[in-house]
């Protein structure tokens, strides 16, 4: 039998339908088409798709069990490598891993991987999530600073390594970026809690309001610890250093995106934070967080959503699948278009961005084409909000306040390729070692430095 | 959760809360503020610290009832808790020996400026307390204030107690008198800042306000409360709050405050409060 080419479609809501409203886009797959999607799988020998995940997860045997109908088999594999799998199997950038890798990309598309993995995520949630069977207690204690995606990770291995973990969480919620960033109609708050839910009954203990660096330091938590992993991400917001930029009216994404995702500030007045956006709104920058801030705007209530951006749709960062939903949705892009400043009215408040058109020179160091402004080409358009998505770098708070910690040039913290630091016991990982990166490049490194903290603490027997 | 161990109200629509929370209190400095948030559907606001207790564990601050959350937090009864609470955030005030000091309050800013005057006046500087407010009962920490003083002057807008004027009439008498300042600390709403930084600026005399923009998170990851400080775009929560009140543009910081100011009305109208 021909296997068939393309992936099996996965229902999602409308795009007239979904932007009123801020649940989750796709439905996933049923288990029939699950099945289906998953007999597409070769089962190849070499099993390539394994080496495009960061977590490592053993895909073809998970897809197996799908194609044989045994779900809670194929959860049993998948769960042995990762422990945030709803929230992977929503927002990995699979296309460049593991599908990426794909056998079948040579006549067409690959397995969807992602799409699987969400499945049987689901598929579990629903059923009652199963503890897996801990490692004898060791008796050693290890800290971890933040709750994001590369401390969930570190946490959960570690626990199950049968370590005593304490995690330190600066904010009310747990989950980080997972929390405060990641809109719900991409990633449910629930699918989150569930997690970590999951995580806490490895064992994991969650202290919430201790802004580590403030509250309590690293340096107290080496005392008190046999190691310590930093995982405290990249939360500090870049500016366009533009004039006009602290006007009423002008939000980070960082800003933005907590303000209705952590704070729930789309059911104001029921909950207490607000958020206003007027009709017209802006977001600069192309990358996920972009997409994000522009379709959230949308679902606010904006009647124009632009997504403003200095190079062309080729350079642009974010996933062609969030660029696609962006698209659907009625987001304008006005490429090549830079902003020079912003207008205020007499009250301050913001009403106009001044633009200037570029043109794409030769490659940067990024390997992206130089954009450069083409001279008198500048324009304004009239707007109520403007979003600065242009970057974030990893958050001073922590690597600022540790004595002798060695600190690369844009500020994260210098690790090796398993998150060691430069001081013996102290370990970091995710955005705060790397610089803004993905969800599971964060849970790859919290993985590695888990099997790094391991070995330390027993190193020192 | 963070219980309430002594409620008082210090006027009409001033409150003072002592919370039981134990690890900011060991590392509370002067200066600093907290970030709490009252229950699972509410916002989180900065409060600067009015004082701690290492040993009991606590932290008092002293609020206005501006808006929804304040207003809640004000009918909140000893024996109630907070669902969260978190710091001390900011960078504390950098008391050392400058000599002799004016450290000025207005109205509800008078609260977090005595524990700088406590602990100025115990690194052995000469202090001299200016307080002000609208009329008698908004003034607060008279008694405690003065304990740690050299001086105090009170001054209330319709002369109700003190001088008739404001803080910055007295400040400058003060300096007309050729009374040698080091420097000034000055807290209290925005205009009032300005216009003593305004004064000390022709004088040459440095001079710290201490700023209260809105924040969400105040761990420096949202920019919220970004202030202008000498052209450099700064963030309250992790730069400040205190910063050279010279350089700040305070037009700017007033603006941002009344960002939301039609969003707080109909959270209280909602609330009934």
């Amino acid at each position: 039998m021909a296997v068939r080419k393309t992936k099996h479609d996965m229902p999602e809501q409308k795009p007239k339908d979904r932007i009123k409203n801020f649940n989750e886009v796709p439905y996933g797959y049923d288990e029939k088409t699950a099945i289906e999607e998953a007999k597409r799988c070769l089962q190849c020998k070499n099993r390539p798709c394994i080496s495009g995940c960061p977590v490592e997860i053993d895909i073809p045997e998970f897809i197996k069990h799908i194609a044989e109908g045994d779900f809670d088999k194929a959860v049993e594999v998948l769960k042995t490598k990762t422990n945030l799998p709803a929230v992977c199997g929503r927002v990995c950038p699979y296309e460049n891993q593991c599908e990426g890798e794909c056998t079948l990309l040579k006549i067409g598309e690959p397995v969807a991987i992602g799409r699987l993995e969400r499945f049987l995520a689901d598929y579990e949630r629903k059923k009652g999530v199963k503890i897996p069977k801990k490692a004898k207690s060791t008796g050693k204690k290890i800290a971890v600073v933040g709750s994001g995606p590369a401390g969930l990770t570190c946490a959960g291995d570690l626990a199950k390594m049968g370590h005593r973990i304490t995690v330190f969480e600066a904010l009310h919620d747990p989950g980080g970026v997972l929390m405060y960033g990641i809109p719900e109609f991409r990633l449910p708050k629930e699918i989150v809690k569930a997690e970590v839910n999951y995580i806490q009954k490895l064992g994991v203990e969650i202290n919430y309001d201790v802004v580590v660096g403030k509250t309590i330091t690293v340096d107290e938590l080496m005392e008190d610890y046999d190691a310590v992993f930093i995982g405290t991400g990249a939360g500090l917001p870049r500016w366009l250093k533009l004039p006009g930029e602290n006007l009423e009216g002008v939000y980070s994404a960082n800003e933005f995106l907590t303000r209705v995702n952590m704070m729930r500030a789309y059911q104001f007045p029921e909950y207490d934070t607000p958020v206003k956006i007027g009709k017209v709104v802006a977001t600069f920058g192309a990358g996920n967080v972009a997409m994000d801030c522009a379709r959230t705007a949308l679902r606010l209530g904006a009647v124009k959503s632009y997504i403003i951006y200095r190079r062309s749709e080729k350079e642009m960062p974010a996933r062609d699948e969030e660029i696609e939903h962006a698209k659907e949705e009625g987001v304008i892009f006005k490429l090549l278009t830079n902003p020079v400043k912003f207008f205020g009215d007499d009250k301050g408040l913001l009403k106009e961005v001044e633009c200037i058109e570029m043109k794409l020179g030769e490659p940067d160091e990024s390997g992206r084409r130089r954009p450069a402004p083409i001279e008198g080409s500048n324009f304004k358009i009239k707007i109520d909000t403007a979003l600065v998505a242009i970057g974030q770098s990893p958050n001073p708070l922590v690597p600022k306040t540790v004595k002798g910690l060695k600190i690369g040039k844009w500020g994260n913290i210098e690790t090796d390729e398993d998150g060691r630091t430069n001081i013996p016991g102290l370990f970091a990982g995710g955005d705060i070692a790397t610089g803004a990166a993905t969800v599971i490049l964060a849970m790859g490194a919290g993985k590695r430095a888990a099997r790094a903290i391991d070995e330390y603490i027993k190193s020192k027997e | 959760m963070y219980p309430i161990l002594r409620r008082e109200i210090l006027s009409e629509n001033v409150k003072l809360i002592k919370i039981k929370a134990p690890l900011v209190a060991k590392k509370a400095k002067a200066g600093q503020f907290i970030i709490l948030r009252i229950d699972e559907k509410g916002e989180r606001i900065p409060l600067t610290i009015a004082d701690y207790d290492r040993k009991k564990g606590t932290i008092t601050v002293i609020f206005m009832e501006v808006g929804k959350t304040t207003k809640q937090l004000g009918t909140l009864k000893v024996g109630d808790s907070i669902l969260n609470f978190a710091g001390p955030l900011g960078q504390p005030s950098e008391i050392e020996k400058y000599g002799t000091v004016v450290c000025i309050g207005g109205g509800v800013g008078i609260a977090p400026l005595y524990p700088i005057v406590k602990e100025l006046k115990q690194s052995g500087n000469y202090v001299i307390s200016i307080l002000g407010a609208r009329s008698e009962k908004l003034l607060m920490l008279e008694k405690e204030i003065d304990e740690f003083s050299d001086e105090l002057h009170i001054c209330t807008d319709d002369g109700t107690k003190g001088t008739k004027g404001f803080v910055s009439d007295i400040l400058q008498k003060l300096i007309d008198n050729k009374k040698k300042i080091d420097i000034v600390w000055a807290i209290g709403p925005v205009i009032m800042m300005k216009v003593v930084a305004n004064l000390t600026k022709k004088y040459d005399i440095k001079t710290l306000v201490s700023l209260n923009p809105i924040m969400v998170d105040g761990t420096g990851m949202c920019g919220c409360c970004r202030v202008s400080v000498g052209g450099e775009t700064k963030f309250a929560c992790v730069d400040g709050p205190e910063f050279d009140g010279h350089k700040v543009d305070y037009d700017n910081l007033m603006l941002r405050n009344r960002r939301f100011i039609c969003q707080e009305e109909e959270s209280c109208k909602l609330a009934g409060v």
